[in-house]
Order: C-alpha cells, then structure tokens, then sequence
C-alpha cells in the first residue's frame, strides 16, 4: 500500500519507531494504545511491511491472528491496522543516528536530512542474511552467487529469475522455499546441500518444498569450490566425516549457474553498534530487560533486530511488549529496575530478554543447541537448587522454546541471577 | 489376505517438529490396510490425506503492469490436487494484469476445473 499524500513531518514525537516491519508497526500500535500520541515508523523500502513483502508462501500468523495468512495478507493487515489507529508512517527513510538527548538523525527521501527530537525509540531493523564470506568457499568469484533472501527478493518483487539451473546450501527454511519457488517458476533445482547430519527447516518444507518435486537433499554434504570464469558453471560437492571436515576423494560436481546460499539470518545490528548499545554475543543483537529496553534510556528493541525469531506471531507479541513500554517510558513511566538476570546454561544458546522482575509474568525466548526429544526446563540459583522446572516434549534448535513466568513462580526467590538449562530428563 | 500383497508408501508428518516417519500399507486393491510410525491421531489422518487425496495451495506471483512492482503475489483459494500444481503454476506463468488490484480480487476463476480461484494477496496501486 503506497500513501503519495504529501508526507508532514513534526519537531517532534512521543515515539520514533526504526523499521517497518511486523516488529515495528507492532510496537507503534502498542505504543498508541498505551496512550502516546505523536507515533512515527520510519522505513527505509519504499512501502513498509519488511520481509513479508517478498515471503509469499503461506504460514505466517497462525497463532497470532488465528488463521494461516501468506506474508504478504499479513503485513497488509498490520499495516492497515496501524494506519487505523494514527500511526505516522514515513517509508523511503533511513534512521542514521540516536544522539545522547533523544535526538534522531533521518535520511529522507521526501525531507533529506532531518533531526526529529523524541521521547522514546524503539528499533525493529530487522535482521540480515549471513553471506557467503562468513562461510568462506574456495575457488572463484564469479556471478551467479545470492543469498536465499535476496533471491526471494528478485523472483517475488522483481520478477527476474537468478539462473537456470540452481544449487541451494543449507536447508534452513529461507533456502527449502526458494527451492520451490524456483521450481514452480520453471527453474530447475539440482539439489539442497546441508552440512548438517540433520535438516534445519521444518518437516513440513522438507515435504511440501522438496519432496513434492523430487529435489534430492544430501545430508553432511557441503559445497567445497565453486567453478567458472565471468559466470559460475558448476560447484563441486563433497561429504562430511564426523569432525565435519569434507572427504575430498568422495567429491563429486553439480552443473550449475546459480548457487543460492541460505545458512541463516543474523540481527541488524549496525545502528545498535554505533548507538554502542550492549550486544549479547551469541545473538549479536542488544541486550533488554523485561520491558525491551536496551543498554540505553528510552531506547527499545523488537523482533529480528535482537534475535532470530522464527515465526512472525511471537515478533508480533515482543513487539506489544516494547510498544507498550516505549508509550508509557514517553509519558514519563519508569518500572523498577529488574532484579534477576538470566544466565544460559546447559544446552541453552541465549535468552531474551536478559533479565526479568520476580513480581510480574514474563514470556522468556530461548534456543536450544542440541535437539532433545524428551526434555526438562529448570531454574537454578546460584547454589544449583532448582527453582522453577517445567517438562518440554521436543526441543530443536531451529524452534525457539518460550517458557512463560508466571506471577509467583519467582516468589521467594531472593537470589539475583537464575540459570536456565534444558537437559535430558 | 497375505502380507505379500501389500504395498508400502512412506510419508514423512509435517503435524509437528516431531516428524514422524509414516507408512501405509496399501492391499492388492487399493485399500489401506495399516498406518503406521504415528506418535499421535493427527498422524494417522494425515497418512490417510496424503495416501488417497495429497492437496496444496498454492502461492506464486502473476505479472502487473503499472504498479509499484512487476509482480503481485496471489494464491489459490483452497487446496488443489497435488499433481496439478505444476500445471496450474504453467498457467499462472502466463497471466499478466494491469494495477490497481486489491487484496481478495479474483485474478483467474476456477483454475483449471479444480473449483478454486486465483486471488491477490495484496493491494498493489496504480502508479502515477
Ligand atoms: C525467507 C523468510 C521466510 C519466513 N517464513 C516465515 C513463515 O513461514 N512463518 C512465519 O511466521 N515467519 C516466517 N519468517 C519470519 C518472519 O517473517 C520474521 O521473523 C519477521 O518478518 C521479522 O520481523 P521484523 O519486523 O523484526 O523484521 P523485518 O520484517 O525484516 O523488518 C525490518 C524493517 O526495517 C527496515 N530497516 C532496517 N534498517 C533500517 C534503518 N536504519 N532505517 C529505517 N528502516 C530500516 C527494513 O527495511 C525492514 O522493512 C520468515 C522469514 C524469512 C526471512
Ligand atoms: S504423528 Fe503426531 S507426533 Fe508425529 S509428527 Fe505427526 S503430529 Fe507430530
């Protein structure tokens, strides 16, 4: 949806929000909601809605909306629904810079550069793919190389095809729809390559991406040279031993032109660098409180932009929270600190957010780093005594666990940090 | 009957992360005689489904001129037998619509007899 009326810009705002995806236009509605009025959603596309514009598949707001939407309905729902609600959305926007006195810096396509003074942020950029150099393949450089998502892009909005004959590495979800996207575009797939002993993406992709159309996946089987002069002309695969190190005389070569590289997302965390937020190491986006607010005052944070999320819902439920909280922060609410910070344990990558009260409910993200098929959550203190345990069935670290906090589970806890671990039971 | 006579298909559940492998035992008439591999109900009715009458829906884009893009995303309306998605993707291929469309606009009706219709999953405006 494109609004060409004539864009007015305020001094200034209740709340600034950076970004225009699910995550952004959640938290603006929320932040209306909880009473702040002057709302803006800054985008830097030319229309807002994020990375939904370009997943056209279906599978998006199951939870959330209560029915199975494709990306697209579901950004213009939200869209719509922001608008409704008096949300200012200005697209063609670049947010630059958060000064120490809430100042924004912009980069307008309609007002060039402007400085907008605010009460609160919120950040929702989003997350961007992992590329190619992170992984580091030998042989050429030649074109014919895109990550998964930027081919999305191309075949979904710009309706040009990368190649002819494609080879996708990494069966995380991104690459197993591209594999038949590009398939029902006529495009032929030789083949998805997953370092892995096992597949990243969801059963029902592996089924309905892949086995519908008989694309082979090889499993502990990378890519290990790419081939061709100005264009590429063929990858030469090899399997992995147990130490994932590839067996050279096993190799064998794929005739291609095309290489789509799908190994994961990672938090857009450019801006949170130079805003000099604290960054959680392992998801590489800020660190928040139980409110979303990151290492800085008035400053929060939502959806990919602090970690992966792998379903649109949950952006969507962490975007109410940092909205809500950005709108009530911009009237001049200030919670309490939290009192107990969150510490990964056995077998859990992070956890967001980083540190929760003992007295309000809480929905704690985590990841695992192993699958498990019969699994226990726990709560230690620092003595090692559980605090707080809850049965899982089947954890996977493609599937983010949420554990809910109820009010008085954390009654009587006196301690300040809490391990969470999800072990065997 | 014997088991000689049975047919196995296998069947991969996509109801949960669990993904359960599923098999199906087919008698010399057609007829399934077992499911097995299920951890759940949902399971067995999904072997069931995918064995005797496998469906998709199906989303893709259709070529637009003057919009903000070339392409408007759309999708069938209901699930459609399995092996007719190429087809229907074929003739999807060679649809192209002018803008403005809304979201829920029919592009193409009842695709190829199958009763469901194409529609758009977006507004896509009129450029000026
Ligand atoms: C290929 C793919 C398939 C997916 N499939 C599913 C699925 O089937 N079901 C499901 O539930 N979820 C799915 N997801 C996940 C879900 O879509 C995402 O988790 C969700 O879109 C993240 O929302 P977000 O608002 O955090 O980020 P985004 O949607 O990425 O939005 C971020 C926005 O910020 C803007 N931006 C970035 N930096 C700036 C800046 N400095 N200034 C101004 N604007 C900026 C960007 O332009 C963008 O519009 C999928 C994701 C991908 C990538
Ligand atoms: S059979 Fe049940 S438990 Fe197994 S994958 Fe299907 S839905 Fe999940």
């Amino acid at each position: 949806m494109i609004d060409d009326r004539p864009h007015v810009l305020l001094p200034n705002y209740d709340v600034v929000v950076a970004g225009g995806g699910p995550a952004g236009l959640g938290a603006a509605v929320a932040a209306r909601e909880a009473g702040a009025e002057r709302v803006l959603v800054v985008d830097r596309e030319a229309e807002a809605g994020g990375i939904l514009l370009q997943c056209i598949h279906s599978g998006f707001g199951l939870h959330h909306l209560g029915e199975e939407l494709t990306g697209p309905e579901y950004a213009q729902r939200i869209l719509e629904n922001a608008l409704d609600d008096g949300v200012d959305v200005l697209t063609n926007a670049y947010l630059l810079d958060i000064d120490n006195d809430q100042n924004l810096k912009l980069l307008s396509a309609d007002h060039g550069v402007a400085i907008l003074d605010t009460e609160a942020t919120v950040l929702a950029m989003g997350a961007r793919e992992r590329t190619r150099a992170a992984i580091r393949i030998p042989g050429r450089r030649p074109a014919g190389i895109f990550t998964a998502g930027a081919a999305q892009r191309l075949v979904n909005l710009n309706g040009v095809l990368p190649g002819r004959r494609v080879v996708i590495l990494g069966s995380g979800d991104i690459g197993l729809i591209m594999a038949r996207r590009l398939t029902l575009e006529g495009v032929e797939v030789a083949g998805v390559f997953e370092l892995m002993p096992h597949a990243n993406g969801l059963s029902r992709n592996i089924v309905q991406c892949l086995h519908d159309f008989d694309i082979p996946l090889h499993l502990s089987t990378t890519v290990v040279e790419i081939h061709g002069r100005d264009r590429i002309d063929k990858v030469t695969v090899a399997p992995v031993d147990a130490q994932m190190k590839p067996v050279l005389d096993k190799a064998w070569d794929v005739p291609c032109d095309t290489l789509l590289v799908s190994v994961g997302l990672i938090p857009e965390n450019e801006l949170s660098r130079e805003l000099r937020l604290r960054l959680d190491p392992v998801t590489s986006g800020p660190i928040v409180s139980s409110t979303m607010e990151t290492s800085r005052d008035g400053v929060f944070a939502c959806g990919n932009v602090v970690h992966i999320h792998d379903l649109v819902d949950f952006v969507s439920a962490e975007a109410e929270l940092a909205g809500g909280h950005a709108g009530r922060f911009a009237l001049g609410a200030r919670p309490p600190h939290d009192n107990v910070r969150l510490q990964p344990g056995k077998n859990v990558a992070y956890c967001v957010p980083h540190t929760v009260t003992t007295d309000q409910p809480h929905t704690v993200y985590m990841r695992v780093r192993k699958p498990l098929e019969k699994s226990m959550l726990r709560l230690r203190d620092a003595e090692g005594d559980i605090v707080h345990e809850r049965r899982l069935r089947y954890v996977v670290p493609a599937e983010m666990v949420t554990l809910k906090l109820r009010p008085g589970v954390l009654d009587g806890f006196q301690g300040d940090a809490l391990q969470v671990e999800v072990v065997p039971r | 009957m014997t088991n000689d006579e049975r047919t196995t298909y296998a069947y991969l559940c996509i109801g949960c992360p669990l993904g359960c492998r599923l098999e199906v035992d087919e008698d010399s008439h057609g007829d399934i005689v077992e499911i097995r591999g299920s951890s759940c109900r949902k399971g067995d009715r999904y072997a069931e489904q995918e064995h005797t009458d496998p469906r998709r829906g199906v989303t893709t884009t259709v070529a637009i001129d003057g919009g903000l893009w070339p392409r408007l995303p759309v999708k069938t309306s209901g699930e459609i037998p399995k092996d007719r998605v190429l087809a229907a993707c074929e003739v999807l291929r060679r649809v192209r619509i002018e803008a403005p469309v809304e979201m829920g606009d029919v592009i193409v009706h009842d695709l190829l007899g199958t009763g469901c219709d194409v529609v758009a999953t977006r507004d896509m405006a009129r450029m000026t």
